[in-house]
C-alpha cells in the first residue's frame, strides 16, 4: 500500500523527505510503521537504519502510532512568555494526557514544538495543518469542542 | 480602468485562514452587492498587513483604517457605517482610539515594496508593478560577471544572521567550471520569534523567485532548490503556484527568453529541525539525510548539494536583488548606512502597542523601531529589555536603544543583528526565566553531532533550570558562562555557538536579577 505512494517520486535519496511526509499524512494514526519504512527501503534502495535515521532526526515524525488530530503547541520563547504553558496545562487537563501521549478514543495527540513563524499571534498551536494564535483558555477548550464534535 | 472609491484590503494569513476569513469574504462579497457597493468598493485578498492583529483584519484606503478580529456577524454594520456612509466603526478598530495606524513606510521599502498592495497569487499581479523586467534585463542585456558586480557594488550582506557579502559569495561560485550547479533558497526559518521570510514569502513569493533567478544566471546554475520548513503551508502553497505560473508563462524553463538559458526551480520541505538553517545541515537535508552539519572547508560555494557547486542564500537577501538590478546598485546605497547598506525587515512582537512587520534603513534604532512602528510600549508596561535576533540572538537594555542597528554598528557593541526579530520585554518579565526557555530550546535543537553542543546545551539547561527554581549560586552564574564560551570556541556549527550571546547579554545587562535570585 505504500508503494503507491513510493512510486509519485523518482526513486532518489533526496526524496525521501518528501515521501515520508505523505506516508505519514495519509495514514490514518499519522504516524510511519514499520512495514512502510521496509517498502521505502526497497523503493529508495536505502538502508532501514538510513530511514530510521532520518526519521528519527526530524521532529515532524513519528515511529508509533498517533490520534486522528494532532495538536503541536508552540513552547519556544515568544510563546512560552505569553503563557504557552498555561495553554499546555489547560490542554492537558482538556485532554486528560500528557505531552506525547493520545487520547483514548484515538482522536487527539499532544506534543510541544519550536516556533511555528507565527509568533505574532503567540501563544499558538498547530492542530493537523492549520494554525491556531492568540490563544487563550476558554478559546482552547471551544477549539477542542468543536473538534471534537467533528470526530 | 475602474475607479474605486475605497481599497479593502483583506489579510491572508495562518491565522485569518483559522478565523475562517474565506466565509467572512464571501459574507462581505455579498452585503456589497446587497447595497449596491460593488462597483465602489474595491476588495483585495493580499498578504501580511503589516501589523499583527488578531483573526480576520482589514485595511481600508484612503483613510487607512484598520480593523481586527471581525466577525461575519459585524459585516453589516461595517458596511452601513464604514463603507456607505464613511464613519469607521471606533468599536472594531485596531486602535479604537484612532490614534494610532501603522506607518507603511512604502516609499523606503524594497522587499515589502508589494507587500499587503498586489495579491500574492497573482502573477498578473506582479507583473504589473515592473516584476520580472530585472530578470529580462539580468539575463539579456547583462553578463554574469556584471550582475556580480553591481551586487558587489551595492553592498547588499546576507540577511540570514551572518551578514557574508552576497557578491563575494557569489563570485566565488561563478568561475568554477562544473557540470551542475545548484542555488538553494533557505527559507528554514526556525528562529524563535522570526517569521519575516513567511511573510516576504506569503506577502510577493515572485519577487523571491525573481531573485532566485538572478542569482542563477549570475553563477552559471540551472537547478533551484527552495528548502522551506513544513510547518509553512500557506507559503509552500503560494510558491508552487508562483513557480508553475512561471514556468507557464516561460519566465523558468528552457531557453528562456530565447536566451539559451534553462532554469529549473523546486521545492523542497523540511521536516522539523532548527539546525537544518545552517547551510551545511541543510544541503545534508536536500540530500535525503539527518540534518548534521558538514565541515567547512570546502564551503558550499564550492562543493556543497552532491558536491557540485552551491550557493545558499536567505530569502530577504535575494528578495532584494531585483531592485539592484533594475535600480542599479548606486540607487540602493542610498537606503541605509555606508558600511551597511539597504533595508532590513523586522517583526516586532512582545509588549508593544502593536506588534508588526515593518521594513526600515540598516541603521534605524530599536527606539524608533518600537515608537515608530509598533506604537511605543503597550499602555501601562515600562520597557526593560529586548531580545533581538531570537534564540541566537541577545538582550539589549534601554541604554542600548539609541544604538543604530545595523552590523557593523551592533558589533561595536559585540551585539548582533541576527535575523531581524526583536521580542519586546517589559518590567515584569523575567530575564532568567525568559534564558531558561531559550536554553530549553537550544537544548531540544541540538543535532548530537558534536561533544560540545550536545553535553553542553544539556548542562546549560540544568544549570539555568537550578537558578530559576532560587537554588542556584553566582558561581553557577559564571559556569554558565564559561561553558557556553568553551561552547563557542569548540562546537562544530553556529548552533554550538550562539548560546553564549543570549547568556553573556543576559549576565552582563541584567547582572542584578541573577544577584537577587541566587541569594533568595
Amino acid at each position: 500500500m505504500y508503494k503507491e505512494i513510493c512510486v509519485k517520486y523518482a526513486p532518489n535519496k533526496d526524496n525521501l523527505i518528501h515521501i515520508l511526509h505523505e506516508i505519514q499524512d495519509t495514514h490514518p494514526q499519522h504516524y510511519i510503521s514499520a512495514d512502510a519504512v521496509k517498502e521505502i527501503s526497497e523503493y529508495l534502495k536505502l538502508p532501514e537504519n538510513h530511514i530510521y535515521g532520518v526519521l528519527t532526526f526530524y521532529s515532524m515524525y513519528s515511529t508509533t502510532p498517533r490520534g486522528k488530530n494532532i495538536i503541536r503547541l508552540c513552547e519556544s520563547p515568544p510563546c512560552y512568555i505569553k503563557g504557552s504553558y498555561n495553554i499546555l496545562r489547560k490542554l492537558k487537563t482538556l485532554l486528560g494526557v500528557g505531552v506525547g501521549e493520545t487520547t483514548k478514543d484515538g482522536v487527539f495527540t499532544l506534543e510541544l514544538c519550536a516556533c511555528l513563524g507565527v509568533c505574532g499571534n503567540a501563544p499558538v498551536m498547530m492542530i493537523n495543518d492549520d494554525v491556531y494564535g492568540d490563544l487563550s483558555e476558554e478559546k482552547v477548550e471551544d477549539i477542542i469542542e468543536k473538534i471534537r464534535g467533528r470526530n | 480602468m475602474k475607479y474605486y472609491r475605497s481599497h479593502v484590503l483583506i489579510g491572508i494569513n495562518e491565522t485569518s485562514l483559522a478565523a475562517g476569513v474565506e466565509s467572512f469574504i464571501k459574507a462581505l462579497r455579498a452585503e456589497l452587492s446587497k447595497t449596491g457597493l460593488s462597483d465602489e468598493i474595491n476588495l483585495l485578498e493580499t498578504g501580511p498587513l503589516g501589523f499583527f492583529g488578531k483573526g480576520i483584519c482589514l485595511t481600508v484606503y484612503p483613510e487607512n483604517v484598520n480593523y481586527e478580529n471581525l466577525k461575519e456577524a459585524d459585516i453589516p454594520e461595517l458596511v452601513q457605517e464604514h463603507f456607505l456612509k464613511g464613519r469607521p466603526v471606533a468599536r472594531l478598530m485596531l486602535d479604537s482610539a484612532g490614534k494610532f495606524s501603522p506607518k507603511f513606510n512604502y516609499k523606503s521599502r524594497i522587499v515589502l515594496r508589494n507587500s499587503g498592495i498586489i495579491d500574492p497569487e497573482s502573477i498578473d499581479d506582479y507583473i504589473g508593478t515592473g516584476g520580472y523586467e530585472a530578470w529580462e534585463k539580468a539575463l539579456t542585456k547583462m553578463q554574469p560577471k556584471d550582475i556580480i558586480e553591481e551586487v558587489k557594488e551595492s553592498g547588499l550582506r546576507g540577511r540570514g544572521g551572518a551578514g557574508f557579502p552576497a557578491g563575494v559569495k557569489w563570485s566565488f561560485t561563478a568561475p568554477l567550471e562544473a557540470k551542475q550547479k545548484y542555488v538553494v533558497v533557505n527559507a528554514d526559518e526556525g528562529e524563535p520569534g522570526t517569521f519575516k521570510d513567511r511573510l516576504i514569502m506569503e506577502g510577493d513569493p515572485h519577487q523571491l523567485l525573481e531573485g532566485l533567478m538572478i542569482c542563477a544566471r549570475a553563477i552559471g546554475a540551472t537547478k533551484a532548490y527552495i528548502y522551506i520548513r513544513g510547518e509553512y503551508k500557506l507559503c509552500i502553497m503560494r510558491l508552487q503556484k508562483a513557480i508553475d505560473d512561471c514556468r507557464s508563462y516561460g519566465i523558468i524553463g528552457e531557453n528562456i527568453f530565447e536566451s539559451g538559458f534553462d532554469l529549473d526551480i523546486q521545492i523542497k520541505i523540511g521536516a522539523g529541525a532548527y539546525v537544518c538553517g545552517e547551510e551545511t545541515a541543510m544541503i545534508e537535508s536536500l540530500e535525503g539525510n539527518r540534518g548534521h552539519p558538514r565541515w567547512k572547508p570546502p564551503f558550499p560555494g564550492v562543493k556543497g548539494l552532491w558536491q557540485a557547486p552551491t550557493v545558499v542564500n536567505n530569502v530577504e537577501t535575494l528578495a532584494n536583488v531585483p531592485f539592484i538590478i533594475i535600480k542599479g546598485a548606486q540607487e540602493y546605497k542610498k537606503f541605509g548606512t555606508p558600511q551597511c547598506t539597504g533595508t532590513k525587515v523586522y517583526t516586532i512582537l512582545g509588549d508593544v502597542a502593536y506588534p508588526g512587520l515593518c521594513e526600515v534603513d540598516m541603521g534605524t534604532t530599536l527606539r524608533t523601531i518600537i515608537n515608530e512602528y509598533a506604537g511605543g510600549m503597550k499602555k501601562g508596561f515600562k520597557f526593560k529589555a529586548a531580545l533581538v535576533g531570537g534564540a541566537a540572538g541577545m538582550f539589549l537594555s534601554e541604554k542600548l536603544l539609541d544604538v543604530k542597528m545595523d552590523l557593523a554598528s551592533l558589533d561595536q557593541y559585540s551585539a548582533v543583528l541576527g535575523s531581524g526579530a526583536i521580542l519586546v520585554m517589559n518590567e515584569h518579565q523575567s530575564i532568567v526565566d525568559m534564558l531558561w526557555s531559550i536554553l530549553r530550546f537550544f537544548r531540544h535543537e541540538s543535532c548530537g553531532k558534536c561533544s560540545p553542543c550536545k553535553t553542553g546545551t544539556q548542562q546549560l539547561y540544568l544549570l539555568i533550570s537550578k537558578i530559576k527554581k532560587g537554588e542556584g549560586t553566582m558561581e553557577d552564574v559564571e559556569l554558565m558562562q564559561n561553558i557556553a564560551e568553551a561552547m563557542q570556541q569548540t562546537s562544530f556549527c553556529a548552533l554550538g555557538q550562539s548560546p553564549i550571546m543570549a547568556i553573556r547579554s543576559a549576565i552582563e545587562n541584567f547582572r542584578d536579577e541573577f544577584i537577587a535570585i541566587t541569594q533568595k
